[in-house]
């Protein structure tokens, strides 16, 4: 149980007549890096929000860092960080009043967060752009100082919705190492990403299509079972598969 | 406590840090202040009289004299034919028409009596009723002084005559600005709590952080609390501008305490910043909550009894204004800066808003969801 940080049993979300995510089963371990992939409209965005208190689900059982999502969906949000597909930083605030607001809101101390920001605008070179709005940043600083806020209050998990879209293929891999270090502290890390090459840096993956999880193993292991030389190959034969329209 | 502080801090820094909403602040009550109540005069001025004298007679140019010696009529046609003052209604030049008989004089003269004819343009019905009202009472006034003319023994006239003094209480002089000005004001306090809050809310829907807070652990009270306390102080600062503006150049000191009118305008705040909060959770889009907050407040001016009497009104109407919390401050501000009333007085009416105030946050507390 310990070792589970996500335990997921047929979880469903039917919007009406639509089920968009369709009774999915997996579980997630400790300081693993999952990636979860799938073509666009495939449930992915859903499932995630489910995970994180943000969704309710329709049927199913699911426990994120050992709480029930149904009941104890407030206390999963103490304990994991969240990185949306949209960007989630105040723009009209500066990098280091984004990070003392959602620090703060998570209630973390004074001191901590004095000591924190400095090594993390350390880290990611931006200590000359502190006190600058985050509006004048570029979209891959931009994407690199969210995520370090979605783990800036040491959740033990953490959710990244597609934290890559759009960002140069450099910032991409700085991207990746930050979640590496990420996963070596002890940060279970749940993505999902578009990118191929991303799933290969992942430690296990799955592959959803039209609502149900029809692939899950590691990168080797996939392309093992389907004959394949590529993740990309994986998860085109995959994705043809679906009869969902992507939106 | 703590999260509330952060939460505050944060939206302060938003607040001050955006040149619209500054700008919002100080131009909005000026300029309302400054030219709205000029506009918004019930006396009615400068109408437009076509005369359509056939006589031609001195009685008859006595008459037109001290009918535009009154300062409320302008004379813009003095013709001879009626299709021709008719043209000058159809084209707006003239108001009202005033047409003397061809023997005005001599009827007055020889049988006591002459007839006059009114035509009134009432596309404009406040226009048309206090013009031919102001322009009857000219003619009486000119009636009896040609009869005092005539019949020479004025000191046991026939007719007896009740004279009528009056004073206005309050307001001594009728100024509108007087009756006008302070509910401006509330109107001022209504649009800015409403519509700021909502807006601040629904802005933070588009860009996507709402989502970002609702997977934090922040309560949704403490949420909602800090987005109301800022918009209470920017109002309550807009307000005292208003009253600074009021004082200064209309030179309306109210009657009653600032204690009194703050204490009521404390607690309205916070029902109009339900009213924002609430539209936000059911608006997506800035355009949507802007278009429900100007539809709302289309109704609150109208039915508030600013700009007309509540008790002329049907009852289906006053059942609405009853509905409208701007009726009450608007109702509670006058009596205060007016007449000077005190709290014991504005009790009903500040339990009443207080009642708003629960209804509209609690609706949007519940209606507020941290999960979908």
């Amino acid at each position: 149980m310990a070792d589970k940080v996500i335990i997921a049993e047929k979880l469903t979300k039917r919007f009406g007549d639509f089920t968009a995510v369709d009774a999915i089963s997996f579980e997630v371990n400790r300081g693993e890096i999952f990636g979860f992939l799938g073509a666009n409209g495939a449930g992915k965005t859903t499932a995630m929000r489910m995970l994180s208190g943000l969704s309710m689900p329709t049927s199913g059982k699911a426990t994120v860092a050992g709480f029930d999502v149904y009941r104890e969906n407030e206390k999963i949000k103490r304990n994991i960080g969240y990185m949306s597909q949209k960007f989630s930083l105040y723009e009209d605030l500066t990098v280091r009043e984004n990070i003392r607001f959602y620090a703060g809101i998570y209630g973390k101390s004074s001191s901590f967060i004095r000591e924190k920001t400095n090594s993390v605008l350390q880290e990611l070179h931006l200590t000359g752009e502190a006190d600058k709005l985050v509006r004048s940043l570029p979209l891959g600083w931009k994407q690199k100082l969210a995520f370090s806020v979605a783990i800036f209050h040491e959740p033990r998990l953490v959710f990244l919705d597609e934290p890559t879209g759009g960002v140069d293929p450099v910032t991409r891999r700085e991207f990746w190492n930050l979640i590496y270090e990420a996963a070596a502290s002890g940060i279970t890390v749940f993505v999902t990403t578009h990118y191929m090459d991303e799933a290969e840096y992942c430690n296990r993956v799955s592959i959803m299509v039209d609502g149900r999880i029809d692939a899950l193993d590691t990168p080797g292991g996939l392309k093992r079972s389907f004959n394949a030389v590529s993740m990309d190959e994986v998860f085109l034969k995959l994705a043809r598969k679906a009869v969902r329209t992507a939106d | 406590m703590r999260t509330l502080r952060f939460l505050l801090q944060k939206e302060f820094r938003q607040i001050f840090r955006d040149p619209g909403i500054l700008r919002l602040i100080f131009v909005m009550p000026v300029m309302q202040l400054m030219v709205l109540p000029w506009a918004a005069d019930y006396e009615i001025k400068n109408i437009k009289l076509a005369v359509i004298d056939h006589d031609h007679s001195s009685y008859s140019r006595n008459l037109v004299s001290k009918v535009t010696s009154s300062g409320y009529f302008i004379l813009t046609d003095y013709s001879g034919s009626y299709t021709r003052a008719m043209e000058r209604i159809e084209h707006d030049k003239a108001d009202i028409i005033l047409e003397i008989p061809a023997s005005f004089e001599k009827q007055l003269v020889n049988e006591n009596e002459s007839t006059l004819f009114l035509a009134v343009n009432a596309i404009n019905g406040v226009k048309a009723g206090l013009g031919s009202a102001y322009l009857r009472s000219i003619i009486q006034d000119y009636n009896r002084e040609v009869r005092t003319e005539w019949i020479q023994f004025p000191r046991f006239s026939p007719e007896t005559t009740v004279e009528i003094t009056s004073s206005n209480w309050f307001n001594p002089l009728m100024e509108y600005k007087v009756f006008m000005v302070p509910g401006m004001l509330v109107l001022l306090l209504t649009m800015v709590g409403a519509n700021l809050t909502a807006i601040n809310i629904v802005k933070e829907k588009e860009m996507g952080t709402i989502e970002q807070i609702n997977v934090t652990p922040v309560r949704k009270v403490h949420f909602i609390l800090g987005k109301l306390l800022p918009f209470w102080v920017l109002g309550l600062l807009i307000f005292t501008i208003g009253f600074i503006i009021a004082r200064v150049i209309y030179g309306i000191v109210p009657a009653g305490s600032l204690f009194t009118i703050y204490s009521f305008a404390g607690l309205y705040l916070f029902a109009v910043l339900g009213l924002g909060l609430l539209i936000s959770t059911y608006a997506n889009t800035q355009q949507q909550a802007m278009l429900i907050s100007f539809f709302l407040m289309m109704i609150f001016v109208l039915m508030s009894g600013l700009y007309t009497s509540i008790d002329s009104m049907p009852d289906w109407a006053k059942a609405i204004t009853r509905a409208n919390p701007v009726t009450y401050f608007i109702r509670v501000i006058r009596m205060v800066v007016l007449k000077g009333s005190g709290l014991a007085d504005i009790r009903e009416e500040l339990l009443t808003i207080g009642g708003f105030a629960l209804v509209l946050n609690g609706w949007a507390v519940l209606n507020y969801h941290k999960r979908s």
